[in-house]
């Protein structure tokens, strides 16, 4: 999945890059790719996707159910990583978003004779970004902290509609969510490729995973094209970028609505997957594990939202069973977890301030740097 | 541009100052520091709103627009600095100067059609055009941060001159230059200006005079001369706007005078 992640983070303070390599020729791979962005894209996706499956058949329910979780942080993470690395537009929002996502998904779900999810996706989708657009163009006029207080605003004010409207949105209890059941074929497909049962749980984490493959496909698309590069240009240097043509609002509100769209997808996955909508899930804590998903991983790029999203879905389970083996009971081996974030949030800025993803990227372009210098002098 | 008014507060940076750009001529804009030079440009690239007068191009009213819509109409700027992105390469950088010849929407680049990236092999074609013209290409791939500041200022004209303008401003482009790559930059301002309209804020004088066409003086935000670079020359109150603050530059400029003039004869 290398081929998803960004060129967005600049080398600058490393003295090493400073002599990073101008010719192209260091650039051609030894695996000869397409010409084309699509097919190169698909092809990741391709071998993704079959990694996916591979990983979904030979870990238990238990794990399925975790990387449905996973699936859901990770498609929100994706748009917040393009919004705040690509864009420089931090959103303390997003878990807000999510919301509306999932309680559109939830809402739809309780229909009579409920729309086919691919639809309902799409509904919350699409309402979510609108949200996201009247947020977006409040928030193309901020900057800093103010737009991290006005995105924190939406993050502490919109559940609080979940409470205002108790007869649709269940209040505090929040809405249960009617997960959709699983088709025939899902079974007969399952059987067919691992002869395992196709639970509840796996077609939700199938779910999960589709709506991943397909939210960093066209992210990616986005992230490689004039789309991102313009983004990028908004982030560096306004007063340059608007110089070059570029009308600031617009490319802001974009990036909005797109990072948007995706925390809605997030949360109509959540929704199905744990089957409830409601307030206590959608709070600044939520915004806020999404933005520490982003860090760790590496700002602006896809493969550290994912790797980030895997930290915040795996690490509160390894150190509570680490703590158990060491001894502690339950409540005490629990409550290891966020001292274990803390732990592991402030390595990650002291070793690598460029977050897992932009630290390798580094490292690669020093080497190359150095390379280059040799074969200079060897001339 | 006619009888441009703008103030700061209580500070009159420009004052009912007018200017004629010629169509493919290069026009000097000179004066101390604090004339209003900078500020003309804001004006000029909607950076900076005028508080009175109208500025027009080929018939348009300008004084309203945004600078993204100004730089849609052609009317390009390099920045007192530079003004890279940092986090884009050189040839990315040069890539968003051709923003407003891109042709691709947002539908297509989600998609990865073909449209998207054969729009994206157009603009590198034109960027990688844009750096060769002024020597630049072999830092396509490098980030900005780490080249040598002359070659930095190279990237940011091609940047400017990669959108084609028809109108190309440019703020102090010899600053933290050696003699050898000014006088690179003169020529290639003169190759330039049959093909736009330019626009030039520059303390080096001998540049200014053995490039620009016409020159507008500046002084305290008023103009003090406009004409011919020897009628400005001649100019006593030139002259005296120089003496008050700098004698070499007014010096410099007279001693040029001649020399350039021959220069010029000679390439028309
Ligand atoms: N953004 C601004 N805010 C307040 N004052 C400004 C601003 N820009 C310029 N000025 C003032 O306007 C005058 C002209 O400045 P400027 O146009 O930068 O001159 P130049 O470029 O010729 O040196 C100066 O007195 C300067 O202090
Ligand atoms: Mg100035």
């Amino acid at each position: 999945m290398s081929d998803l992640q960004t060129q967005g983070q600049p080398p600058a303070g490393n003295p090493a890059t400073a002599a990073a390599p101008a010719s192209t020729s260091s650039r051609t791979s030894r695996i000869p790719l397409p010409e084309s962005t699509l097919l190169r894209h698909l092809l990741a996706v391709l071998v993704c996707a079959v990694a996916a499956v591979v990983l979904l058949e030979i870990t238990d329910p238990f794990r399925n159910s975790q990387l449905a979780t996973l699936s859901y942080y990770a498609i929100a993470a994706g748009g917040l990583t393009v919004l705040t690395g690509l864009n420089g537009q931090i959103s303390l929002g997003h878990g807000a978003l999510m919301a509306v996502g999932a309680y559109t998904t939830g809402l739809f779900l309780s229909a009579d004779e409920p729309l086919p999810l691919p639809l309902i996706f799409l509904a919350a989708v699409v309402v979510t970004s609108l949200v996201g657009a009247l947020v977006g163009a409040a928030a193309s006029r901020l900057h800093g902290p103010y737009l991290a207080g006005a995105t924190l605003a939406l993050a502490v004010g919109l559940p609080g509609l979940a409470l205002k409207f108790k007869e649709t949105l269940g209040g505090d209890q929040g809405l249960r969510v009617r997960a959709p059941r699983a088709p025939d074929w899902f079974g007969e497909a399952i059987k067919a490729v691992s002869g395992n049962p196709a639970s509840a749980t796996k077609w939700l984490a199938y779910v999960g995973a589709i709506a991943l493959l397909i939210t960093y496909f066209l992210l990616a698309n986005l992230v490689r094209s004039r789309i991102g590069r313009t983004w990028r240009a908004v982030r560096d240097n306004d007063v340059a970028a608007e110089l070059a043509g570029i009308r600031l609002g617009s490319w802001r509100v974009l990036a909005f609505v797109v990072s948007a769209a995706c925390a809605g997808l997030g949360g109509a996955v959540l929704a199905i997957v744990v089957r409830l909508a409601a307030p206590s899930a959608f709070t600044l804590v939520l915004s806020l594990a999404l933005l520490t998903a982003i860090v760790l991983g590496g700002l602006g790029s896809l493969l550290g939202a994912l790797i980030g999203s895997a930290l915040l879905v795996f690490l509160p389970q390894l150190t509570t069973d680490l703590g158990s083996a060491a001894g502690l009971d339950g409540t005490e081996a629990a409550q290891l977890a966020p001292f274990v974030y803390g732990v592991v949030l402030v390595v990650a800025m002291i070793f690598a301030p460029a977050g897992f993803v932009g630290t390798i990227r580094l490292r690669w372009l020093a080497r190359r740097a150095k390379r280059a210098i040799a074969r200079e002098s060897g001339r | 541009m006619t009888d441009v008014s703008v103030a700061f507060g209580g500070v009159t940076a420009l004052s009912e100052v007018s200017l004629v750009v010629e169509p493919g001529q290069v026009h000097g804009l000179i004066g101390p520091n604090g004339a209003g030079k900078t500020t003309l440009f804001n004006v000029a690239c909607g950076i900076v709103r005028a508080d009175s007068g109208s500025i027009t191009w080929r018939d348009r009213q300008l004084r309203r627009l945004r600078p993204d819509q100004l730089a849609r109409l052609g009317i390009a700027r390099t920045l007192q600095g530079v003004g890279l992105f940092a986090g884009l390469t050189v040839l990315e950088n040069v890539m968003i100067g051709a923003h407003r010849h891109a042709r691709a929407g947002f539908a297509s680049a989600l998609f990865a059609l073909p449209r998207s990236d054969k729009d994206e092999r157009e603009l590198r074609t034109r960027a990688t055009a844009a750096l060769a013209d002024l020597g630049a290409e072999h830092y396509a791939d490098r980030y900005p941060g780490s080249l040598p500041y002359p070659v930095q200022k190279r990237v940011a004209l091609a940047r400017a001159l990669v959108s084609s303008p028809d109108l190309l401003l440019l703020d102090e482009p010899a600053s933290g230059l050696a003699e050898d790559e000014m006088r690179e930059l003169g020529e290639l301002i003169r190759t330039l200006s049959g093909r736009m309209s330019v626009l030039l804020v520059e303390h080096h004088m001998d540049l200014v005079m053995s490039v620009c066409d016409r020159v507008t003086v500046l002084d305290s935000g008023r103009l003090i001369a406009s004409g011919t670079t020897e009628e400005v020359q001649a100019d006593p109150a030139v002259t005296a706007a120089y003496l008050g603050e700098d004698v070499d530059v007014a010096h410099d400029a007279a001693e040029l005078h001649s020399g350039d003039h021959s220069e010029r004869a000679h390439r028309a």
